[in-house]
């Protein structure tokens, strides 16, 4: 028996510079990172206030920042792929090996969807929803912690495929027979596999908790139709994902039996069936387009309103639009595969809903437009990022439903005319939101903003990159270039491959650009700091500290009217001669710091790494490290303590006379 | 009639809708959030029994349903867990009156309902294993080996749970959260009992008509 199951020193890639040297740049930051943190005896602190801590705003800022080192990674490799199709034309080979390209096609998608854009919006949820519902914390907060830990630890597992091993060579969704051990019998599609596995976990544990949250935890007064439209997408977002990972989840658990024991779900033999994959993976597939583009749409109804200072218009048509595509995305995700052979009827049928789900769209893209009309917008880097995700969501959205056309789709299916779309609504949608958000509650976050001319420049590089590395795409879709390639014969696609590979360089300036910013605006904190609401705000996250204390609200607000921030303001200045009553503060109770989430994600990667590497053993171990750990946190005698009076009014009065002065 | 009115002599106008009532208490919350859990414990299931339809004329020319399945082991399979849904309320209603004894009794009698239905149910499949009737064999007996196996699985860990749970009674009585935890542990129990029902119905009645 071999104690360390398939692995070996072959699994590391040493004869391969291009991986050796990415790894050794990667390990190189992270060693720079763990010493500057021991240097600065910054452990204690780190453990104490963060890797433990179950705060819903420290937990949303940690989801963030995965999230951005994790687009650093994935758009490496979207670089890598731009720069080999600029070159690998006629009889040209490039620079990658088919092999090594199959990996980072793979990993791109892997790493965008699950690593950058689903940390992003959860990162934004966690730290904004509590605050706008006027809470202190989510239902579940260590639960919280678990999900996140949970996500970093299948992120570290994907990370570590690139140096131990490889990874899967076929696709993000890891489409059978290819993904089955037949035709991938090495360990990508595992690391794949088992990645997603832990992380979806995570993601459903944040969906149980947000759900929760949202639909039992608000603040008095504030009914359904006085929540916040970001609220009002987080609910939508959540229920989908409570909804749609599950089948994902037994999606992949049929392809690991496949795998290790033996099964035929999907192999071809034994009366296996493919299309049932394709089938379960996208009824969560398309849903999950909408979980990451709703929270995004809910920032952009925060950051319109806000910034033409008006009530966003159309509240209601904004929340039944949500609720609309919330329940329609479960009704189209046939459109993803016109070509399986399902008869007319099937497909007209799959083909209507796609055009249907673009309704509620137009109806929120309408109510954004006629909230800036009439107002007096300011051109913050968020309303930038605004109005370009407008322009560029629309286009996005027409050559989606030309999609949604099955003979059309049978003619674009797996071509680059798809590629540039889905990139259109996913950048154009998902990751402007996220920069918008990211951009409007930093401040609230950390109590000084984001510098604004870096902030721009960002935003223009972004923008104009966007444009000129997808919009060659389109055409070459319509030429005829498929997906997927290493190399290929036609040089007349050559041109406009290497205007797409001069967009992704634009966007990487952009991407320097937003590094720049930070480091400029955390030199600059004091020139940038700020009071309670440096913008104005209308939502109930502005009326706390910035950044906020723990206990987020020192009384639990009452909620009297939508936009309860703006509305308190307006009263206030009608009564601006009578002072307001003194109250005595109360204590409050608050959970305990806990390391439950850390080290539940560190039995995780071992559970992972181990079956991935057939380690039964150590598989075992750790399943019994995470039974303990659980165990633990069931016999916590007191997971709470209470934050004393003083202290509340100490702080209260800090700020009250730092906002005076 | 809305005894709202009557309690505190607080007029009707001047309570909260439920919508506007602020947090809820813990209790709910939890329940709440099990609640949320089990609906995506059950879609999941749902996955599993379409893949199950799919899948369930692929034999491969291997056995089919109609020669593996005995309704009797079935039969008695269901009885167990059904009484054991109800020795489980009774448990509950123990929890609620504060009885330790029936407490225990409750979870003993239902632990024990549990185990049987498990041996009756590794018993069928080791049968089947032992006939050639592998996983291996056909998509059908994979997608038959995965949807009920799942199902024994959450038995499984709902009986490890039970163990745990006893052992909290035991040390810290019955604690707020403790009661919470039992409220959860009942829901999950009574939740394997319907997708039991979803088994017995579309993998067993069905199975012997294929």
């Amino acid at each position: 028996m071999n104690l360390l199951g398939k692995l070996d020193w072959s699994a590391i890639p040493l004869h391969q510079p291009i991986i050796m040297g990415a790894t050794a740049f990667m390990g190189l930051i992270v060693a720079a990172v763990l010493g500057f943190i021991t240097m600065k005896g910054a452990w204690p602190y780190l453990w104490r206030e963060w890797l433990t801590s179950v705060d819903h705003k420290r937990i949303g800022v940690m989801y963030c920042i995965l999230a951005l080192v994790m687009l650093l990674r994935g758009f490496s490799d979207a670089i890598m792929m731009r720069s080999q199709q600029a070159v690998a034309a006629g009889g040209a080979q490039g620079y990658l090996p088919p092999e090594h390209f199959d990996q980072i096609f793979s990993a791109h998608g892997t790493i965008m969807i699950f690593f950058m854009a689903m940390p992003f919006v959860v990162g934004l949820m966690n730290f904004a929803v509590p605050l706008q519902l006027g809470i202190r914390d989510v239902a579940f907060p260590t639960l919280n912690s678990v999900s996140f830990w949970l996500t970093a630890a299948g992120a570290l597992l994907i990370n570590v495929s690139l140096a131990v091993g490889e990874f899967s060579k076929a696709g993000w969704w890891g489409y059978p027979p290819l993904s089955e051990l037949q035709y991938s019998p090495g360990v990508g599609v595992d690391y794949y596999l088992w990645s997603l596995q832990i992380s979806g976990l995570g993601t459903l544990l944040a969906g149980i908790n947000f759900v929760t949250t949202i639909l039992k935890m608000r603040a008095p007064g504030m009914s359904y139709m006085r929540m916040p439209v970001f609220c009002w997408t987080s609910l939508a977002t959540n229920l989908l994902i409570v909804a749609a990972f599950p089948v994902l989840t037994a999606a992949l658990a049929m392809l690991l039996l496949d795998r290790y024991l033996g099964f035929h779900f999907f192999t071809n033999e034994a009366g296996g069936n493919q299309m049932l994959y394709a089938n379960l993976f996208w009824v969560w597939g398309h849903p999950e387009v909408y979980i990451l583009v709703l929270p995004a749409f809910g920032v952009f109804s925060e950051v319109i309103a806000t910034f033409s200072g008006k009530p966003l218009f159309g509240y209601r048509s904004m929340v039944v639009a949500t609720m609309a595509i919330c329940v329609l995305s479960f009704f189209v995700w046939l459109h993803h595969f016109f070509t399986m052979g399902a008869s007319a009827n099937v497909n007209g049928f799959f083909g209507i809903m796609s055009m249907v789900i673009a309704l509620p769209t137009g109806v929120k893209i309408y109510n954004w437009l006629f909230t800036m009309y009439g107002g007096r917008v300011r051109l913050s880097v968020p309303v930038l990022w605004t109005v370009g995700f407008m322009v560029t969501f629309v286009i996005g959205g027409m050559t989606g439903v030309l999609h949604a056309v099955p003979p059309v789709s049978f003619q674009l299916h797996n071509s680059v005319f798809l590629i540039a779309h889905f990139h259109n609504v996913i950048i154009g949608g998902v990751v402007f939101g996220a920069m918008a958000g990211y951009t409007y509650w930093f401040p609230k976050a950390f109590g000084f903003a984001l510098d604004e001319r870096w902030g721009k420049a960002s935003f223009w590089c972004w923008l104009v990159g966007f444009y000129l590395a997808f919009m060659p795409l389109y055409l070459l879709g319509l030429m005829g270039m498929t997906r997927r390639m290493q190399h290929y014969d036609n040089p007349a696609w050559q041109p406009w491959l290497i205007v797409a590979m001069i967009g992704a360089i634009v966007i990487l300036g952009g991407i320097i650009c937003q590094i720049v910013q930070l480091v400029v605006s955390i030199r600059d904190r004091d020139r940038l700091r700020v009071t309670a609401d440096p913008w104005n705000g209308r939502t109930l996250e502005w009326s706390t500290a910035s950044p906020p204390p723990a206990w987020n609200f020192a009384f639990a607000p009452n909620v009297t009217g939508r936009d309860a921030f703006w509305t308190s303001k307006r009263q206030e200045q009608a009564r601006q001669d009578k002072p307001a009553p003194a109250r005595a503060y109360e204590p409050i109770e608050m959970p305990k710091n806990s390391a439950t989430g850390f080290v539940s994600a560190f039995f995780a990667v071992i559970i992972g790494f181990s079956m991935i590497w057939h380690i039964w053993w150590l598989a075992s171990v750790g399943v019994f490290g995470a039974f303990v750990t659980l165990l633990a946190f069931a016999f916590r005698r007191h997971p709470e303590f209470e934050v004393p009076a003083e202290q509340i009014a100490r702080f209260e009065r800090a700020q009250q006379s730092g906002a005076a002065a | 009639m809305n005894i709202a009115t009557t309690i505190d002599g607080v007029p009707l106008e001047a309570l909260h809708s439920a919508s506007e009532a602020g947090p809820a208490a813990k209790r709910i919350v939890v329940a709440y959030g099990f609640w949320i859990f089990l609906l995506s414990d059950i879609v999941m299931f749902a996955a599993l029994f379409a893949s199950y339809a799919v899948l369930v004329r692929s034999t491969a020319g291997g056995p089919t349903g109609a020669q593996l399945f005995n309704q009797t082991t079935v039969a008695i399979e269901t009885v167990c867990l059904l009484v054991s849904s109800y020795t489980c309320g009774l448990m509950s209603l123990a929890i609620n009156s504060r009885n330790r004894l029936g407490t225990y009794l409750g979870a003993l009698i239902t632990f024990a309902l549990g185990v049987a239905f498990l041996t009756l149910e590794l018993r069928e499949f080791a049968d089947m294993i032992a006939h050639g009737a592998t996983p291996e064999r056909s998509a059908f007996l994979s997608a038959f080996f995965t949807l009920v196996g799942c199902h024994g699985l959450h038995v499984t860990l709902g009986l490890v749970w039970l163990a745990v749970m006893m052992v909290q009674v035991a040390v810290m009585g019955f604690a707020t959260s403790v009661q919470h935890r039992l409220l959860c542990l009942s829901l999950f129990w009574h939740a394997l009992d319907i997708v039991w029902v979803g088994v017995f119905t579309v993998v067993y009645l069905m199975g012997i008509s294929l």
